[in-house]
């Protein structure tokens, strides 16, 4: 049974600065989350707790996956499951093959099936012809491309990214933005990314939630949230009228 | 001017003509340096890595205290090795005060801290990113600390060839603890300090010349490793 994910009154506190503020939701599978909201308000804090890299002060993160939909031990069984795309990709001193081969290897995979799956996944997002290079050679698209090839070769069920094409260019965000479309047709996973990038989330969400001041105060199925939402807040965001 | 003129001469006879002495004393100060090398380097890497990684009390006097350890002077370590080894001390009763095995003590003790502390640095230098980016693709917290030891090898390198450019030039500590015995425990730089008090310039240049071709090369290889990690990153 696939990963469904829930959360429920999230808090987080950086230096006494509240971040988080009972932020609850829960994500269908097979579906792509985007979450919006201006600088500051809780995006990627609430994106890294529900990828399990940050623990909350309060508040449970739940991932229901077993037989019966039962509520699955926060462990590295689990962990295995699901994958984070950070901002900046930590890119390993090593080969654009073995970066991607990174996540089966830990798994102990062996090395036929690790090379078949690396092959394919390189193909897919276009940097097969630099498989033998030194990663750190490759341009901040192509390292991109590289982490989404990372994230993708796991094959993990609930997949998180973390503004996957801020500070690119045109041409390798439609790559990256085709990549992740590739991926909602081929495979079976739920996608909960973040994005400043209004059009983006327009372009690829199934379902748009919209933070603000550590909240999740506004959320709805694309087309309903850009054409009527409910909150004032978001009205003002999505139609650029929010001061910053 | 011409008795060095002479003696360079005379050395580099000895070198072409593979001299049993000269090469025995070679043979020797690689075996006693690579073998505290090898120690300093396990235990070394070791104490690096898991300050490194560690949190706890006292960490940064630890450091400190480990930097401080890197510039040891080596009369000094001999002085406490000799003391330790020595009839009356802790470990007298074990008889190793001019063997080489006193030799190897004295040298891992002071390429230790080297290593140590290098190595520390090294890791405590890789980008905090390369932990998360390990742990978000399913490694453990042990495949994780291998991944970070991985990325920071070129400064690992670096550390290692320090202290085995540190040991290998070494005389005071070896000279106390080893005694400069002919045949057992003479290694390069003590016979260049004997030969020069003998007035007997020739075996003292040709293992100078050697010794400067060999911290030549550690040095190549040190910038070669410096140079790739930097390019690298």
């Amino acid at each position: 049974m696939s990963l469904r994910l829930s959360v429920s009154n999230i808090n987080k506190n950086y230096n006494g600065k509240s971040v988080l503020r009972d932020c609850s939701f829960s994500f269908d599978k097979n579906e792509i989350y985007i979450l919006i909201g201006p600088n500051g308000s809780g995006k990627s804090t609430f994106l890294r707790i529900c990828a399990l890299l940050e623990e909350p002060d309060k508040g449970q993160v739940k991932f229901r996956g077993g037989a019966n939909g039962s509520i699955l031990k926060n462990d590295i069984a689990l962990k295995r499951r699901i994958t984070l795309l950070l901002p900046k990709i930590g890119v390993f001193n090593t080969t654009v093959f073995n970066n991607v081969a990174y996540g089966l290897n830990v798994r102990g995979m062996k090395s036929r099936e690790v090379e078949d799956k690396v092959y394919r996944t390189l193909e897919l997002v276009g940097l097969n012809d630099k498989r033998d290079q030194n990663a750190f050679s490759l341009s901040s698209g192509e390292a991109q491309r590289l982490g989404i090839a990372r994230a993708m070769v796991i094959e993990p069920e609930i997949l998180f990214l973390d503004e996957p094409t801020a500070s690119l260019d045109p041409h390798s965000t439609t790559i990256i933005e085709e990549t992740i479309n590739k991926l909602r047709k081929h495979n079976r996973l739920t996608i909960i990314m973040v994005t400043h990038n209004i059009f983006q989330a327009k372009r690829l969400a199934d379902h748009v939630l919209f933070m603000y001041d550590g909240g999740v105060v506004d959320h709805g199925p694309n087309r309903e949230f850009f054409e009527k939402p409910k909150d004032e807040r978001a009205y003002r965001f999505i139609t650029g009228q929010m001061v910053f | 001017m011409e008795s060095i003129i002479e003696g360079f001469r005379k050395a580099f006879v000895l070198i072409f003509s593979l001299n049993p002495e000269l090469l025995s004393i070679i043979f020797l100060s690689l075996k006693v340096s690579g073998l505290a090398l090898i120690i300093a380097t396990a235990i070394g890497l070791l104490v690096g890595t898991h300050i490194g990684f560690g949190q706890f009390p006292l960490k940064g006097m630890i450091i400190s205290i480990m930097n401080t350890f890197m510039g040891l002077p080596p009369v000094v370590v001999g002085l406490f090795v000799y003391l330790i080894l020595s009839r009356s001390g802790p470990l007298g009763f074990m008889g190793l005060l001019y063997t080489p095995s006193a030799m190897v003590t004295a040298q891992t003790i002071l390429a230790f801290p080297i290593v140590a502390s290098l190595s520390l640095s090294a890791i405590i230098s890789v980008d905090p990113i390369i932990k998360q980016s390990s742990m978000t693709l399913g490694a453990t917290p042990f495949q994780m600390t291998i991944t970070i030891i991985k990325e920071a090898r070129y400064g690992i390198m670096s550390a290692v060839i320090a202290a085995f450019g540190r040991v290998m030039a070494e005389v005071g500590a070896i000279l106390i603890v080893g005694g400069n015995i002919a045949g057992y425990t003479r290694v390069m730089t003590t016979t260049i300090a004997l030969e020069t008090d003998k007035g007997n310039f020739e075996l003292a240049l040709a293992l100078g010349i050697i010794l400067l071709t060999l911290s030549f090369i550690i040095n190549t290889i040190l910038h070669m490793f410096q140079k790739k990690g930097k390019v690298n990153r």
